[in-house]
Formats: structure tokens, C-alpha cells, sequence
């Protein structure tokens, strides 16, 4: 198999080890994919750099601080008739980004089968999640600047690192929910209108959605760390 | 896995990843349940250890189901997964590192101030 691929470049592509060398060797495309698709990649490989230099720098200065760090199942809770609920919020605004993420891997499925309709709806549906995700994470800003006084250089309930790295973590990563939002609301209308059929190709529907579960993948490192831990 | 072979072998000249809808409604179902596990540990109030493990584990869990399936990265080639999910290994050592430092930076500030 791998003689042939030498041989002939249009035959099977050898797998494993074997196929990488294959795959990078020779005046070739190096990966078999739509362009678009691996300039997705590589920027969300970018992306997950600066997010992952963000946790560490949090990681740094809660073991650095030597002021108490706040219990964030107790700053983040809800009272629901009369009981705290820990961190329930953020509980709710987990679920809703999961599930934007189900229905954006349908939309794409249903993209490839052109089915426009569908793909339009689901697509709308992921974004509207999305836009439901930062207005919770509105509301949570507001609860914790208005009532609670936390400020990104101080914080009344303990470590005034508690301010920087929550504003800092939760404001980017909602600024990259909100920026899809737009990029949803864009690519939807498009396939409505019938560009990617005119175009021959639904893959832009794809890499939207990759950006997109990167934004749900991001999510659930800074729930497991920030709210969590 | 039949079941997501045999639809490819179908579509062998269609563009792109063409997966049964099954498969995502799994994976939806499964990211739910282990959401809801991840929530548990902080509403049983698991300490230590134990919380800290559970934590990792259905962070890691999640994360592979997004990046495998939603992301359809078990079913591209070798050479696109190596050249994205190897170099954020790196950012072990940057982890290592400044959890040194932070540790370090925690016993001065205690040993200075915090008499």
C-alpha cells in the first residue's frame, strides 16, 4: 500500500506513522481537507494557547495569594425559595451551551445533506443558545459587580486575584460566544439564501461549527476550573 | 462502529463528514450526564482528592467526546491530529513551571507578611 502511494500518488493513502510520512512528503497538500477547515484548526490550536495561559496565570496566583480565596459554590449559588442552590447559574448555562452544541453537529449534518431548511433552523437555534449563554453570564456580571462589589483589582469577600482572573477568563470566553453568534447569524443566512449551494460546498457550515464546539470545549475547562476546584 | 462506517461507504464520493444523526444524539446525552456528574461533586461537597480527581476525569471525558465526534476529529487523518493535538502538550511544562513558581511565591509571601 505505501510502495503504491509513492507509485501513484492518486491511489489509497497509506494509514498510521506510515501515512503522516506520506502525507507530508512529496509536493503535495499536506492535509486533505478543505482549506478553510485546517485555518480553522490551526487557529483554534492559537486559541486554545491564549485561553490555556489564562487558567495557568489563575492557577498561579490562587496558589500565590495568601488571602483566603472565595468558595465559588457559595458566591455563584441562587437562592430558590428560601435555598441556596450552589452554583446553579452556572449549572443552567452549561446545559444550554451543550445543547447548542448538539444542534449545531445536526446543522452540519444536515448542511451535507442540503438540507437548507433544517440547517437554517438549527443553526439559528445554536446561536439563539448562544445569545441565551451571555445574557446569563450578564446577569451573573451584574450580580457580582452590583450586589457583591467585586472589582477586577479587589474583591470584599477574599482574594482580590478572585476579580481579575474571573473577569479576565469568563469575559473572554464570552466574547468568543458573542463573536459566534454573529459568525452563526452570518453563515445561516447564507445557507438560506442558497450561497453554499450556488458555491457547490457546505463546509463553511462545518468550520463554523468546529468554532463553535471549541467555544462549548473551552467552557468546560474553565467550569471544571474556575467554578469547580 | 459498523453502523458508522457503513454510511460512508454509501456516500464514498459526497463531500465531507457524513455521520448517522444517532451518534451526536448519543454524545449530546452523554455530555449531559457527565455535566450533571461534574455539578454533583460541588452539590455533594466531595473534598480533596477525590473531588479533584472527579473533576479532571469528566473535564477529560467532555472534552474528548467535543473534540472526537462534535469536532469529528476520530475521523480525520493521523497527520492533522498529531500536527493539532500534539503541541498543546507543551503546555504541561508551562503548568509545571508556574506551579513551582506559585508554590515558591506563596511560601515568601507567608514567610514576609503573613506573620
Amino acid at each position: 500500500m505505501a510502495q503504491n502511494a509513492l507509485v501513484d500518488p492518486k491511489s489509497t493513502p497509506s494509514e498510521g506513522l506510515e501515512g503522516v510520512t506520506a502525507d507530508w512528503s512529496g509536493d503535495k497538500q499536506v492535509f486533505p481537507v478543505p482549506w478553510g477547515k485546517a485555518m480553522m484548526w490551526i487557529f483554534l490550536l492559537s486559541d486554545t494557547f491564549i485561553f490555556s495561559c489564562f487558567l495557568t496565570s489563575y492557577m498561579n496566583v490562587r496558589m500565590s495569594t495568601t488571602a483566603a480565596w472565595p468558595n465559588p459554590s457559595k458566591v455563584f449559588s441562587l437562592d430558590i425559595g428560601g435555598h441556596e442552590v450552589p452554583l446553579l447559574l452556572i449549572a443552567i448555562m452549561t446545559m444550554v451551551l451543550i445543547t447548542s452544541s448538539g444542534t449545531m453537529a445536526m446543522a452540519v449534518n444536515y448542511g451535507y445533506r442540503r438540507d437548507r431548511a433544517k440547517t437554517t433552523a438549527l443553526m439559528m437555534a445554536t446561536a439563539l443558545l448562544g445569545a441565551t449563554f451571555v445574557s446569563m453570564q450578564a446577569f451573573e456580571w451584574t450580580k457580582l459587580i452590583v450586589h457583591e462589589g467585586v472589582r477586577p483589582w479587589s474583591n470584599p469577600m477574599g482574594a482580590p486575584q478572585f476579580g481579575s482572573s474571573f473577569f479576565m477568563i469568563t469575559g473572554f470566553h464570552g466574547l468568543h460566544v458573542s463573536a459566534g453568534v454573529v459568525y452563526l447569524s452570518v453563515v445561516a443566512r447564507r445557507v438560506w439564501t442558497g450561497f453554499y449551494d450556488r458555491k457547490g460546498t457546505y463546509e463553511t457550515v462545518e468550520v463554523t461549527g468546529l468554532y463553535w464546539h471549541f467555544v462549548d470545549l473551552v467552557w468546560v475547562f474553565i467550569f471544571a476550573f474556575f467554578y469547580l476546584w | 462502529m459498523n453502523d458508522i462506517a457503513a454510511p460512508e461507504a454509501l456516500h464514498e464520493h459526497a463531500e465531507g463528514q457524513q455521520h448517522p444523526i444517532r451518534v451526536y444524539l448519543w454524545i449530546w446525552g452523554l455530555l449531559f450526564v457527565f455535566s450533571t456528574f461534574s455539578y454533583l461533586v460541588d452539590y455533594f461537597q466531595f473534598h480533596g482528592i477525590l473531588r479533584w480527581s472527579l473533576i479532571i476525569l469528566f473535564m477529560l471525558v467532555k472534552a474528548g467526546l467535543i473534540v472526537a465526534i462534535f469536532m469529528h476529529m476520530a475521523w480525520e487523518r493521523l497527520a492533522l491530529k498529531i500536527a493539532i493535538l500534539l503541541p498543546p502538550l507543551c503546555l504541561l511544562i508551562l503548568i509545571g513551571l508556574m506551579a513551582i513558581e506559585g508554590t515558591h511565591t506563596f511560601a515568601t509571601r507567608w514567610g514576609a507578611f503573613a506573620r
